[in-house]
């Protein structure tokens, strides 16, 4: 099961790099989602797969009785995946008012910080 | 507690049971204090005159509470507190020591001085966007992260400062800002992913988050860990955070379009947290394999240094130019990190604090220069000196200080590195740091004589004064816009303190070094007594 998700794993992070190395702002966005992903599935699998039981203790226990889940890494997951999909909402808003302010989604034509003519300092005094 | 179980539960083995001291409330309180200012900025985010009245008191008592804090720490050693009552490892720890405590100060300081200056800088559409709101969640986050004893908690601390810092990037909506913002924050989000993969690495290796833990655990990891590719992911995530060579490209094509009030801000913070970060995690947790990243680290450090200071040297607009000398100054922060003795990285932590005051400092006093002369472009600037006496004395004392001329603070630091280098034998490093020292100082030297000294706008011949910028000179003497001069005065104060008495800030910052160096403290104020670890 872990050869199975680590496969996995590496394969959405081939995806996720090579879709970041666009020029494009869309594809790198996407690239960004998949990698979020990639990395929700490499915290589950770091805490171990087990094919257990929630970790739910019952009423009548203080403590679990027999082998449970481990509920952290899905609690680090549930964490990661609420912040990476609100920054994602926020860089689709970004790069889609880029789109409309700059005219390109072209990460080589957004040259509105850094112009290609920029002038050189004072040589003399 | 569960009456239905007919078990009894000792909760004590649990729990801490007995009431948290009064004072160790300090720990949180910089949190407490930013999250509900923020709220409540927030809450009344459409009336822009009463915001600075909401904002200022708030930041003005994180920096209170921030002195007692740090006072606590020297005096009663490392402080912890634990979420939930929880015994660590299992409750998330806020741990605090000198070194945490000493950058929160300063961080806090920068940001009280930042919002001052936005009183009279911040329009009120941009108020009414929420820069004060977004500056105390800011603070939240950087706070959050310099208290935090949990790796985890760390990465949420970085998330929060990070969206909040978007907020900020973009408060203009102008098509500069928004060509900035994307990169900014498209690489940061790269960075802390990359943050969060090592993070996960980090637990299926050690099974815990706590730093504490980790520090214990780390030491007798079996060698097969995957250890040195977590410390080598953490090492490119907080370089890229840092914006050190090679991964530091989205700081110059950001830093230069937002407010300069909020450039000045990301520049005292956000590159500072990345290093904090390192020595926390490389020198605390993973020392063993510092040691074998030791060299490439040291790499990094003298190619940021001189390339920040060259690339400061070819700069015309003193907007972007300040963004190479923040680069500059992270290299001077790597060298600590890749000679790590406790000597060094008190230099690292000392340069730390140096950089933070005097970085926002410069960016600040680059903002009056653009509001007097209309231009942050060199060769549209001149004749300053004529404007303000004290003024051009001030950016003076600025420009001597981020070069590391005595008699001012980044002197000192930069003698501590440069002394630990030679004493370990890595010459080379030295020679990087004394070049880059002098590589920044003809670039800061050039805006002195440019901006202040010569007569008037490139082209003014000889023997002419003519101070450029006629009508927004005027506007800046007759409107309240002077009171952008206050905060650049305190920090410049705050800066020939730290030049003139540098003995009890540099006996904190060896003291936060030798526990980062040495855990042993860290450990027992997190584990307890009785802990048998």
């Amino acid at each position: 099961m872990e050869v199975a998700l680590a496969v996995t794993i590496g394969l959405f992070f081939t995806v996720s790099i090579y879709l970041m190395l666009s020029k494009k702002i869309v594809r790198i966005l996407l690239g960004v989602a998949i990698l979020g992903n990639a990395v929700n599935l490499l915290i589950f699998t770091n805490g171990r797969l087990t094919r257990e039981v929630p970790p739910i203790i019952g009423v009548d226990h203080m403590v679990p009785e027999n082998i449970i889940a481990n509920p952290l890494p899905q609690a680090l997951v549930l964490t990661a995946i609420v912040i990476s999909f609100s920054f994602f909402a926020f860089l689709l808003v970004l790069g889609y008012r880029a789109y409309q302010e700059l005219g390109t989604d072209d990460t080589d034509e957004m040259r509105q910080a850094e112009p290609r003519e920029a002038p050189n300092p004072p040589q003399g005094y | 507690m569960a009456k239905t179980s007919h078990q009894t539960v000792d909760l004590a083995q649990a729990m801490v049971l007995a009431p948290v001291a009064a004072a160790d409330w300090l720990v949180i309180t910089p949190i407490i204090i930013t999250i509900i200012g923020g709220a409540i900025c927030l809450m009344n985010r459409k009336n822009t005159a009463l915001q600075p009245w909401l904002g200022l008191p708030f930041l003005a008592l994180l920096v209170v509470s921030n002195i007692f804090l740090l006072r606590h720490v020297l005096e009663n050693g490392i402080v912890t507190m634990v979420m939930g009552r929880w015994y660590a490892p299992f409750g998330i720890a806020f741990t605090v020591d000198s070194t945490g405590a000493l950058l929160c100060l300063t961080a806090s300081i920068v940001a009280l001085a930042g919002g001052v200056y936005a009183v009279a800088d911040i329009r009120k559409t941009q108020r009414r966007y929420g820069f004060f709101p977004f500056l105390l969640l800011l603070m939240t986050g950087v706070s959050g992260a310099f208290l935090t004893g949990d790796i985890f908690n760390l990465y949420v601390w970085f998330e929060v400062l990070l969206i909040a810092s978007f907020g900020l990037m973009i408060l203009g909506s102008e098509k500069v800002q928004i060509d900035g913002a994307v990169k900014y924050a498209l690489l940061n989000l790269i960075a802390t992913t990359m943050f969060l993969i090592a993070t996960a690495f980090v637990y299926g290796v050690f099974g815990t988050l706590n730093m504490a833990d980790l520090a214990v655990k780390a030491a007798t990891v079996s060698p097969s860990a995957p250890i040195l590719t977590i410390g080598a992911l953490y090492v490119l995530a907080f370089a890229m955070k840092a914006a050190a060579f090679p991964v530091n490209f989205w700081l110059p094509a950001s830093y230069h379009t937002p407010n300069i009030v909020v450039s000045a801000i990301f520049a005292g913070l956000l590159t500072k947290v990345g290093v904090y970060a390192l020595l926390r995690v490389m020198i605390m947790i993973l020392p063993g394999v510092l040691l074998d990243l030791a060299s490439v680290v040291g790499w990094i450090a003298a190619l940021t240094m001189v390339l920040g200071s060259l690339g400061a040297l070819a700069q015309s607009d003193l907007r972007r130019m300040m963004g190479y000398l923040v680069i500059s100054g992270i290299g001077a922060m790597f060298v600590g990190v890749s000679i790590g003795t406790t000597e060094a990285v008190s230099g690292a932590i000392l340069y730390a604090v140096h950089s933070i005051i005097v970085m926002t400092a410069l960016y600040l006093a680059v903002g009056v220069i653009g509001r007097i002369a209309g231009d942050t472009d060199l060769r549209k600037i001149g004749g300053l000196y004529r404007f303000d006496h004290g003024f051009a004395a001030a950016f003076f004392i600025l420009a001597l200080a981020v070069a590391g001329l005595p008699p001012f603070s980044g002197f000192w630091p930069k003698v501590i590195l440069v002394k630990a280098s030679l004493e370990t034998h890595n010459d080379w490093l030295a020679f990087a740091i004394l070049l880059s020292g002098f590589l920044t100082t003809l670039a800061v030297g050039r805006v002195w004589l440019h901006a202040f000294w010569r007569g008037g706008i490139e082209g003014t011949p000889d023997g002419v004064l003519a101070v450029s910028g006629g009508e927004a000179r005027q506007a800046f003497i007759v409107g309240d816009q002077r009171l952008m001069l206050a905060p650049v005065f305190a920090l410049v104060l705050v800066v020939i303190y730290l030049g003139m008495m540098p003995e009890p800030v540099m006996s904190v910052a060896l003291q936060g070094a030798a526990d980062l160096l040495d855990p042993a403290d860290y450990i027992l104020s997190v584990f307890g007594e009785g802990a048998v670890r």
